[in-house]
């Protein structure tokens, strides 16, 4: 099959996923309508106060404009790739697939961009929302390709990493926990939920340094609150990104481990 | 006759010490329905899933429309339909989108509504699938794999779970199916299904074939012996055919591999005194009890 052919089967694919996701209101809510709740939340609740991010002091607002933004991306393609992917391998979804003559790098390849471009719409909401009323700035210009490069390493290092995760997922059932468990402290960490100060523990400023969620949210955060930004957030988000390529190519199971 | 659709030549499969598979043969000629029997456990579906190319096998050669299926070759994938055991389609999408989501996989598909219209699921075209009975849902499995147009189509154990009424028309679908032309290749552990669908059965016990041939006459059922029982008052028959027979609470049998003769004299008997022979039959062992007996266990009971 022609590389043209490929791409044409992959597109088609992705609107298959996209119908059967906004049929969903699992999918539909928890990836969608949760991060966007989670920002009206604490933008209303948490929004008066500051913060000291990156030697600048912005509104807890519109600190919450990019980390939800980081959180929208990370749920769209980490969590809802992995739980989506276990469950189609446990209802044997995938393995009927690998029967068919589509090619399996398609197939996995229009899963990753379906949850990429889910992720553009909620970062496009996020950031309206919060130029509209917590006074984050709209991206433009070298920073909006900026932003664009982060985000495309973003989302693409957490689809790939969703996707090697289901290795060690050994059923549907286990989901939810196994991936919850994988990304939740991660995020607690990583000043997601909580902005974190220079102050934070040592052990807490390493992991942030090792782990991409903090490299990310620092790249997403300098497009809405004009903060520095690190081309070597992008690289150590995008090494995660190749190390769960490598894992999802070596161990992805088309068929439930059982 | 061209090549046969399947071809299998010293098959073995071992999962560590344990041999699924441990050297068999088959071959399945176009157009035909084949049948793999046997109890859960003896190989039946490793040995599917290896000609389906979702295993590898240790040993043998195998040919599926002249590719070997362990390449996963794409070309070969176009051209075989699959039905697993248990598979899943997204229960989010209607009958209609499914079918034509996997049509799109292949370069020769059938006319959506003529696959649909094929496994009956016309009422249901535009229904998501999550809101399809259990039977319906293993229509689509059936739909699903007939989406490609298939030259050969794989069903594992297709009617496990139905009500009699579902595999009546599960049957019909299959028998639809060999009259277009297709080969399939079936596993059940359901004699009436083989009995009924079947050009040709093989029974697997322990991952290898211990009998093969038409459901009529496999294992010899066709010149084993044969039962003739009949009611008859004690001492009213002839000497010559009393002398063959034994009674059993008013009921005279005679076996034979060949009653021919003696069923000859019994209604030229009965004739000539104008007597019927009520509760005749003439029994040869069915499908079932030759089952039973290659595979020393009690068959599958019907739902």
């Amino acid at each position: 099959m022609s590389r043209g052919a490929g791409v044409a089967l992959g597109i088609r694919q992705i609107r298959y996923f996209n119908k059967a996701f906004w049929r969903n209101p699992a999918s539909a809510f928890f990836t969608f309508i949760f991060p966007l709740m989670f920002l009206v939340i604490f933008t209303s609740l948490l929004g008066n106060g500051e913060t000291q991010v990156g030697g600048r002091t912005v509104k807890d607002a519109t600190y919450y404009v990019a980390s939800m933004a980081a959180f929208s991306v990370i749920t769209a393609c980490y969590t809802n790739v992995a739980m989506g992917l276990a469950f189609q391998r446990d209802e044997g979804t995938l393995k009927r697939i690998r029967g068919t003559p589509i090619p399996p790098t398609a197939f996995l390849l229009a899963r990753v961009a379906f949850s990429m471009l889910v992720a553009l719409l909620l970062v496009t909401i996020c950031a309206t929302f919060g130029a509209a009323l917590y006074g984050a700035t709209i991206p433009s210009g070298a920073t909006l390709l900026r932003f664009l490069a982060m985000l495309l390493a973003g989302a693409g290092s957490f689809a790939a990493l969703g996707i090697a995760v289901t290795a060690i997922i050994p059923n549907a059932d286990a989901a939810p926990p196994v991936v919850n468990a994988t990304v939740l402290p991660l995020l607690f960490l990583s000043g997601i939920f909580i902005p974190i100060g220079d102050d934070a523990p040592g052990w807490i400023t390493l992991i942030g340094k090792i782990f991409p969620v903090s490299h990310f949210l620092k790249g997403m955060s300098s497009a809405f609150l004009g903060t520095p930004f690190e081309w070597g957030d992008v690289l150590v988000v995008a090494i995660w990104g190749v190390a769960g390529l490598a894992l999802a190519i070596r161990f992805f199971s088309w068929e439930p481990r059982s | 006759m061209s090549e046969p659709a399947i071809e299998v030549r010293g098959l073995e499969k071992s999962y560590g010490d344990v041999h699924a598979v441990r050297g068999i043969d088959l071959a399945v000629p176009r157009g035909e329905v084949f049948a793999l029997l046997g109890p859960n456990g003896a190989g039946k579906t490793t040995t599917v899933e290896i000609l389906e190319g979702y295993r590898t096998r240790t040993a043998g050669d195998v040919r599926v429309l002249g590719f070997d299926p362990a390449r996963s070759e794409r070309a070969l994938k176009e051209q075989v339909g699959i039905v697993l055991q248990s598979t899943g389609v997204d229960p989010f999408l209607t009958v209609a989108e499914t079918v034509d989501m996997y049509r799109g996989y292949y370069p020769r598909p059938r006319p959506r509504d003529e696959v649909i219209e094929v496994v009956g699921l016309q009422e249901k075209r535009d229904t998501r699938v999550r809101r399809l009975s259990g039977g319906q849902h293993r229509r689509l499995d059936v739909a699903v794999a007939l989406a490609g147009d298939p030259d050969v189509l794989f069903l594992d154990e297709p009617t496990t779970g139905f009500d009699p009424n579902a595999r009546r028309n599960a049957w019909d679908m299959v028998q639809n199916l060999q009259s277009l032309g297709k080969t399939v290749f079936l596993t059940t552990h359901y004699m009436d299904e083989a009995q009924v669908l079947a050009d040709e059965v093989a029974v697997i016990v322990e991952g290898l074939i211990v009998a093969r041939g038409t459901p009529d006459t496999l294992g010899g059922r066709d010149t084993a012996t044969a039962i003739v029982r009949f009611r008859v008052d004690d001492g009213t028959l002839p000497d010559e055919l009393a002398r063959q027979v034994t009674f059993e609470q008013g009921m005279a049998e005679y076996r034979s591999e060949d009653p021919a003769a003696f069923l000859h004299a019994l209604t030229g008997w009965a004739l000539e005194r104008g007597t019927g022979l009520d509760g005749l039959t003439v029994q040869r062992p069915t499908l079932e009890d030759v089952y039973l007996e290659l595979t020393g266990e009690p068959v599958a009971e019907e739902l």
